[in-house]
C-alpha cells in the first residue's frame, strides 16, 4: 500500500509501539471488520465453518462475500469519484436502469425444442449485457459531462440522474417487474465457479484492473491531485476535466455491473426498488474504508473492506436477533461516528477531555 | 455594471419559472377540458401543501450553502409518532402537534450543531439524520397506522370555502403562513441577511463578525421544524402514519428550491420562488393525471429534465455574471 507516501502530522498521542500500526491506513477498517466477525462468531458457533455441498463452498463467510458483491462493485466505482472531491448519488438509479435494460432485452420466451420446452433469450445474452454496460457508461459520461463540462457541483449533477433515473428505469420496464426466464443469465448472480460464487470473480477482476491502473500507472496520482486542488492540478498540466469524466464514467460502469448482478440474483428487474439507497451504502462503505470525503486520498482495498463491514454488520444484526428495523438506526450511528472521527475539531475536543480526566 | 441594475440576473430563474408555470397551466387549459378552473389551481396547493412547507425550510438551508437530506424521513417519523400517540395512547391533537414540532426542531438543532461545531459536511450529517429518522419509524412500527381520531378527521375534512364552490383545506393556510414567515425571515430580518452572507462567503461573514455559528444551527433547526410541520400536514392529508411516507421527498424539495431560482451554492435566491417551484412540480403532476395516457414515471423524468435545465441556466448566469474560474 502507498500509505506512507504522504507524511502525516501526528494527531494522536498513542503509545509509541501502537502508533506505527494505527497509522497504517487500513488498520481501522480491518480492525472494525475483525471485531464484527468476532462478534458474529461469538453468537453463532457455525459462523466460521465452511462446508462443501455439491462442489460449492457454503458458509456464512461465503454468504457475506456473495451478498456484498454488488455493494463492493459500486464502492470501487465510488472511491475515485470521492477521491476527486466529488460524489455520485445516482448509482442506485444506474443499478436500476442497467438491470432493467438487461432484463428487458433478455426476457426469455418459452419454445418447444426437440419436444422439450426451453427458454431462449430475446437478444443474444452477450449483446444484451454489452448494451446494459453501455447504458451504465452513458449514465456515467452524462454525470461527468455535467460535473466537468458544465462545472456543476457533483451532488447536484448526480442528483438530476438520481431523480430522473428511476423514472427512466420504470419507463424501460413499463412500470412492471420484468422477470427473466433465461437460464444462462442466472450464472452472473447465482452461479458458482471452482466452488466460489461467480459474482466474486467479477468483483475481483474489476478490483484488480483498477488496482493495476491506480498503482502501476500515474492515474492514481492524477486522481489524488485533482482531489487535493483542481486548479493547481490544471496548472501542473493535468487535464482535470478528462480525468473527472473518466472517473464518473468508470463509476457508471461499476454500477452497471452491480445492476447485472442484482438483476441476475433476483431473476428480475424492478425499476422502483433495485439498488434503492445503494448510493448511501456505497458512500458509507467508502468512508468506512478510510477514504476522506474531503477528497485527495483514497484506498480501493479500504472501500472493499468497508462494503464487507456493512454486510457483516447486517449479518450480525440479523443473527443477534435484533429486529431488522434497527438496521438503519445502527447504520446512521455508524455513519455519524465515522464522520466525527474524521473531523479534526472533534478529535481535538475528545483528546482534550481524555488528557484532562486521568489526572 | 449598469446592465445589471436594469435587469437583475438573480431574478431571471424566478422569472423563467413563473413564465413556465403560466405556460404549462395555459397548455393544460387549452388541451384538457376542465383544467382551467380555480379549483384545479387550489387543488395544486391542497395536494402540495406539505411540499411547500418543506421547501421553505430547505430554501433557507440552501441559501446558507448547505443541504438537508433528512426532511423526508422526519416527515415519516412525525406521521408515525403522531399516529401511534393518537391511536394507541389517545393523546389529544393539541399535545401531539407541538410535541412533533419539538422533535423536528430538536433533530434539526442536533444536526446543525454537528455541522457547525465539528465542521462536518451538511450532506453527510443530514444523510445520517435521514437514516436515523427512517430507522426510528420502523422501531415504532413497520406497519401503517390509520388515524381514526375524530379531532384529526375534523381537521382533515374541514373545507374553508372561498368564492363560489371553491375551497381550500387547513393545510393550505398552514403552508401559506409558512411561506409568509419564510419570506419575512429571509428578506426582512437580520437573521435573513446573515443567511445570505453565509451563503455568499462564509469566511467573509465570520470576519464581518456575524453570528455564523448561531445562524447555521438556527437554519437547520428551522428546516427541521418545517419538516415536522410538513409531517403534521401529511398526517392531516393522509390520516395515517407510515415509515414509507414521503420517500424521496428531499429530492422533490431540493428540485422545487432550485427550480424556484435559488442557487445551490448559496447566497442567491428568493424564498417565495420555492412556492413557484412547488407549483411547477404540481402542475406537471396534474397535466400527467389529466392526460391519463401518460404514466406516473414521466413525472420523475420531467422533474429531472427541469432540474437539469435550471441548473444549467444557473451555471450560465454565474459564468456570465462573474467570469471566474470554476474552482469547485
Amino acid at each position: 500500500m502507498k500509505a506512507e507516501t504522504m507524511p502525516q502530522p501526528a494527531r494522536f498521542a498513542l503509545p509509541a509501539p501502537l502508533q506505527g500500526l494505527t497509522r497504517r491506513r487500513l488498520f481501522w477498517p480491518c480492525a472494525t471488520l475483525a471485531l464484527l466477525l468476532i462478534i458474529n462468531g461469538a453468537f453463532n458457533p457455525n459462523f466460521f465453518s465452511i462446508t462443501v455441498k455439491n462442489g460449492h463452498l457454503y458458509g456464512a463467510l461465503i454468504d457475506i462475500l456473495n451478498r456484498a458483491a454488488p455493494l463492493m462493485l459500486v464502492a470501487i466505482g465510488m472511491t475515485p469519484v470521492i477521491a476527486t472531491r466529488g460524489i455520485d448519488i445516482s448509482v442506485g438509479a444506474v443499478v436500476a436502469i442497467c438491470g432493467a435494460v438487461a432484463a428487458s432485452l433478455i426476457g426469455g420466451t418459452l419454445i418447444i425444442q426437440n419436444g422439450t420446452p426451453v427458454y431462449v433469450s430475446q437478444t443474444p445474452m452477450a449483446l444484451a449485457l454489452l448494451i446494459a454496460l453501455g447504458a451504465g457508461l452513458l449514465c456515467g459520461l452524462w454525470n461527468g459531462a455535467l460535473v466537468a463540462g458544465a462545472g456543476m457541483q457533483p451532488i447536484v449533477a448526480t442528483l438530476i440522474l438520481m431523480v430522473a433515473g428511476r423514472g427512466v428505469a420504470q419507463l424501460i420496464t413499463e412500470g412492471q417487474i420484468i422477470t427473466v426466464y433465461y437460464e444462462p443469465f442466472f450464472i452472473i448472480g447465482n452461479g458458482f465457479l471452482f466452488g466460489l460464487p461467480v459474482a466474486l470473480y467479477i468483483v475481483a477482476a474489476v478490483a484488480l484492473l483498477m488496482l493495476l491502473l491506480v498503482h502501476r500507472t500515474a492515474l492514481g496520482l492524477f486522481i489524488e491531485a485533482v482531489g487535493i486542488n483542481p486548479v493547481a492540478a490544471r496548472f501542473a498540466g493535468l487535464n482535470a476535466r478528462r480525468i473527472l469524466i473518466m472517473v464518473y464514467a468508470f463509476c457508471g460502469v461499476c454500477a452497471a455491473i452491480a445492476g447485472l448482478i442484482v438483476a441476475s440474483n433476483v431473476k428480475s428487474a424492478d425499476g422502483n426498488n433495485a439498488g434503492l439507497l445503494m448510493e448511501l451504502d456505497a458512500i458509507l462503505a467508502v468512508t468506512l474504508g478510510g477514504t476522506s470525503l474531503a477528497g485527495g486520498r483514497f484506498s480501493l482495498a479500504g472501500s472493499l473492506i468497508g462494503a464487507l463491514i456493512i454486510q457483516s454488520l447486517t449479518y450480525a444484526i440479523y443473527s443477534l436477533g435484533v429486529p431488522p428495523e434497527i438496521n438503519m438506526v445502527v447504520k446512521s450511528v455508524v455513519v455519524l461516528t465515522v464522520c466525527l472521527m474524521q473531523s479534526d475539531s472533534f478529535r481535538a475536543t475528545l483528546l482534550q477531555h481524555l488528557r484532562r480526566e486521568p489526572r | 455594471m449598469s446592465r445589471n441594475r436594469l435587469f437583475n440576473p438573480a431574478l431571471l430563474p424566478l422569472a423563467v419559472t413563473s413564465l413556465l408555470f403560466v405556460l404549462t397551466f395555459g397548455y393544460g387549459a387549452v388541451a384538457y377540458t376542465g383544467f382551467l378552473s380555480s379549483q384545479v389551481f387550489l387543488n395544486l396547493l391542497i395536494d402540495n401543501a406539505f411540499l411547500v412547507v418543506v421547501a421553505i425550510g430547505m430554501s433557507l438551508v440552501i441559501l446558507t450553502g448547505g443541504i438537508d437530506l433528512s426532511v423526508g424521513s422526519i416527515i415519516a417519523l412525525v406521521t408515525m409518532v403522531s399516529a401511534s400517540l393518537v391511536e394507541h395512547h389517545h393523546w389529544p391533537v393539541y399535545v401531539v402537534v407541538p410535541l412533533c414540532l419539538a422533535i423536528g426542531a430538536g433533530f434539526g438543532a442536533l444536526m446543525g450543531c454537528l455541522i457547525h461545531f465539528f465542521q462536518l459536511q451538511p450532506f453527510i450529517v443530514t444523510l445520517g439524520g435521514m437514516f436515523l429518522a427512517r430507522g426510528l419509524c420502523y422501531v415504532i412500527s413497520i406497519d401503517s397506522i390509520e388515524i381514526t381520531d375524530p379531532a384529526y378527521m375534523a381537521i382533515a375534512h374541514h373545507k374553508i370555502m372561498l368564492w363560489g364552490e371553491n375551497f381550500i383545506s387547513i393545510n393550505v393556510v398552514i403552508a401559506l403562513a409558512v411561506v409568509a414567515l419564510g419570506v419575512f425571515l429571509a428578506h426582512y430580518t437580520r437573521f435573513g441577511r446573515t443567511v445570505y452572507a453565509i451563503g455568499g462567503n462564509e469566511r467573509s461573514a465570520v470576519l464581518m463578525g456575524l453570528p455564523v455559528g448561531r445562524t447555521k444551527i438556527l437554519v437547520y433547526t428551522f428546516s427541521g421544524t418545517c419538516s415536522a410541520l410538513a409531517g403534521v400536514v401529511v398526517t392531516f392529508y393522509m390520516l395515517s402514519g407510515y415509515g414509507l411516507h414521503a420517500q424521496g421527498m428531499e429530492l422533490d424539495a431540493i428540485a422545487a428550491v432550485v427550480i424556484g431560482g435559488t442557487l445551490l451554492t448559496g447566497g442567491v435566491g428568493y424564498v417565495a420562488g420555492s412556492l413557484v417551484g412547488v407549483l411547477i412540480l404540481g402542475v406537471i403532476q396534474s397535466l400527467i393525471t389529466f392526460d391519463g395516457t401518460l404514466s406516473s414515471w414521466w413525472t420523475r423524468i420531467a422533474v429531472g429534465v427541469l432540474l437539469c435545465a435550471f441548473c444549467l441556466l444557473q451555471r450560465g448566469l454565474e459564468h456570465g455574471g462573474k467570469r471566474q474560474l470554476a474552482t469547485t
